[in-house]
């Protein structure tokens, strides 16, 4: 390597900004690890929950509270064997889970999780990627879930697999379209896609939930419907498909499909607390005020408490309605989401632009 | 048809009214009541640190009782045999001989006393056969094993402790049940 080579290859080491890589870096697995954390503990909070509502206990043996049973579980799910049926794809049995992870994951870049903070000097956000397509990006991943469930059901090569994958992705397909029209009302509203915008929209403002409060409720009918969460989880129907998608999977890999439902639950909460509960909006406080008085990240910090505040409410408010209420039937559910909620969203979605194009003159 | 209950209830064939056909009054009527099951008092009982009281009629495991002395009360007269509808008693005789009058109460002596704890139904008739007051039933339960021939208790495992011996575990194996006759008596 001569001089000049040396000091081209310097300058292009140069003109890139380390410290941002490193700053995105450490948020990425910042993020991923409280995201891997928060899956774990839903689902101790899960079964707490039922406990609760079922006048029984719950877990309460492995540590104080029974709060090492998530460990317990893990560790259970890690010691047990693990099958690959003989006439499954190989690859596509092991690529299922995998991707419902992923695409469980790969949502929360876009989510803005604070203000900004002042790291010696030098503004970092707290949020992976400001891109100006967010709730697009989200759209797209949230829709990549599917093929987790659809390839695990369509490799395991089992009958009631497919049909459960099969049940699943027309379901996804099916509540995609109130989900995005319903957002249509919200954007003509905000007018725009950016994440950040939408909550800086709603920060000293008013929530969105206020305008929008059909469109929130048919956001959040939707958004069960994309968990798979009960009333919704035709996929995992167990009584009727034998455990639909996920019935050939064992040990981590069966752990992977379970514990990517629970990350999409904290991930939709997130996104619902951000689009319509004002993100890491704090409630009733002048949010600039308070950050001159007590520094940018010290408002970060309370900033990311007021998110995470939301998304347990959120959470919660799944798993209440999961021990409330019984399963949809197949074909219920295909009429609750042509025959009502796309109406009703495209109505919503009207009557928002009259609205709108009625004040702005 | 008449009713066989004064419970019975009539279904209800009205059609639904809007409010119903909503469904999301209804859903959150439903989540009202599931809140309320959240304050409301558990019906779990914390089994190694709390236990149920078990009533006064309550049967369980049986036991081989001895004398104030410590001698086995039981002379293998084969009643508790007789009177087991379940037949799971089985029992060998043998007759006492000299320098054994410490151990059994009576000249002829159960050699060999066994139940079997899977046919057993816990009718307690063997406590009401028995002449001797040799076998009653305690307040203990029947504990789980790996093989069928754990359910066959021998005189080992029926025998209670030697009240002279061990008062203490004579006593905790007598049960409150037995403590309360002997204060009444």
């Amino acid at each position: 390597m001569n001089k000049v080579d040396f000091y081209n290859m310097y300058s292009t080491l140069l003109a890139f900004d380390w410290l941002f890589l490193i700053e995105k870096l450490v948020l990425i697995i910042g993020i991923v690890s409280v995201s891997l954390g928060i899956a774990m503990y839903e689902t101790w909070a899960e079964r707490k929950v039922a406990a609760v509502m079922q006048d029984r206990r719950g877990p309460n043996r492995a540590g104080p509270l029974g709060l090492l049973q998530p460990l317990a579980d893990g560790l259970k799910l890690f010691m047990k064997e693990e099958i690959i049926p003989n006439t499954s794809n190989r690859m596509l049995f092991i690529l299922g889970p995998c991707l419902a992870m992923l695409a469980a994951m790969m949502t929360s870049a876009v989510i803005p999780w604070g203000g900004k903070i002042d790291f010696f000097g030098r503004e970092v956000s707290l949020q992976i990627a400001d891109i100006n397509i967010g709730i697009l990006y989200i759209f797209a991943v949230v829709s990549m879930g599917i093929y987790g469930i659809m390839i695990g059901g369509w490799a395991s090569n089992n009958k009631f697999s497919l049909m459960a994958a099969l049940r699943g992705a027309s379901q996804v397909i099916s509540y995609e379209l109130p989900m995005g029209l319903s957002l249509i009302a919200l954007l003509m509203l905000t007018g725009s896609l950016k994440m950040s915008d939408i909550v800086g929209g709603q920060i000293d403002g008013v929530w969105n939930v206020v305008y929008q409060p059909l469109g929130f409720l048919i956001f959040l009918i939707c958004a069960f419907a994309e968990c798979n969460r009960t009333p919704f989880d035709l996929p995992e129907a167990e009584n009727e498909l034998n455990f639909g998608y996920h019935q050939e999977y064992s040990s981590m890999k069966l752990g992977f499909y379970l514990f990517a439902e629970y990350i999409n639950m904290f991930i939709s909460s997130a996104v619902m607390a951000t689009l319509f509960f004002g993100g890491y909006d704090i409630p009733f406080v002048n949010d600039a005020q308070l950050t001159e008085k007590i520094g940018l990240n010290w408002m970060a910090l309370l900033q990311g408490g007021a998110l995470f505040a939301k998304v347990v409410a959120f959470i919660l408010l799944f798993m209440w309605v999961r021990w409330t209420i019984p399963r949809f039937r197949y074909d219920q559910l295909m009429h609750l989401g042509w025959k009502r909620l796309v109406p009703l969203a495209l109505i919503n979605m009207i009557v928002t632009a009259a609205v709108v194009l009625w004040l702005k003159k | 048809m008449q009713a066989l209950t004064s419970r019975a209830k009539p279904v209800e064939r009205k059609p639904m009214t809007i409010v119903e056909r909503l469904y999301l009054w209804n859903i959150f009527k439903g989540m009202m009541i599931t809140l309320k099951h959240v304050f409301k008092k558990k019906a779990t009982i914390n089994y190694p640190e709390q236990t149920r009281p078990f009533s006064p009629v309550f049967r369980g495991l049986h036991v081989l009782n001895r004398d104030e002395e410590g001698r086995e009360r039981c002379t293998a007269c084969g009643l508790c045999a007789v009177a087991c509808p379940a037949e799971a008693i089985t029992m060998e005789a043998a007759e006492r001989k000299a320098g054994e009058e410490n151990l059994y109460r009576e000249e002829k002596y159960a050699a060999r006393y066994e139940i079997n704890m899977l046919r057993c139904i816990f009718c307690g008739l063997c406590e009401e056969a028995c002449p001797k007051d040799a076998i009653y039933l305690s307040e203990t339960f029947a504990p789980a094993n790996y093989q069928r021939k754990g359910f066959i208790y021998g005189k080992p495992d029926l025998l209670i402790p030697d009240p002279k011996e061990n008062p203490e575990e004579y006593k905790q194996a007598l049960g409150n049940r037995a403590n309360k006759e002997q204060q009444a008596n």
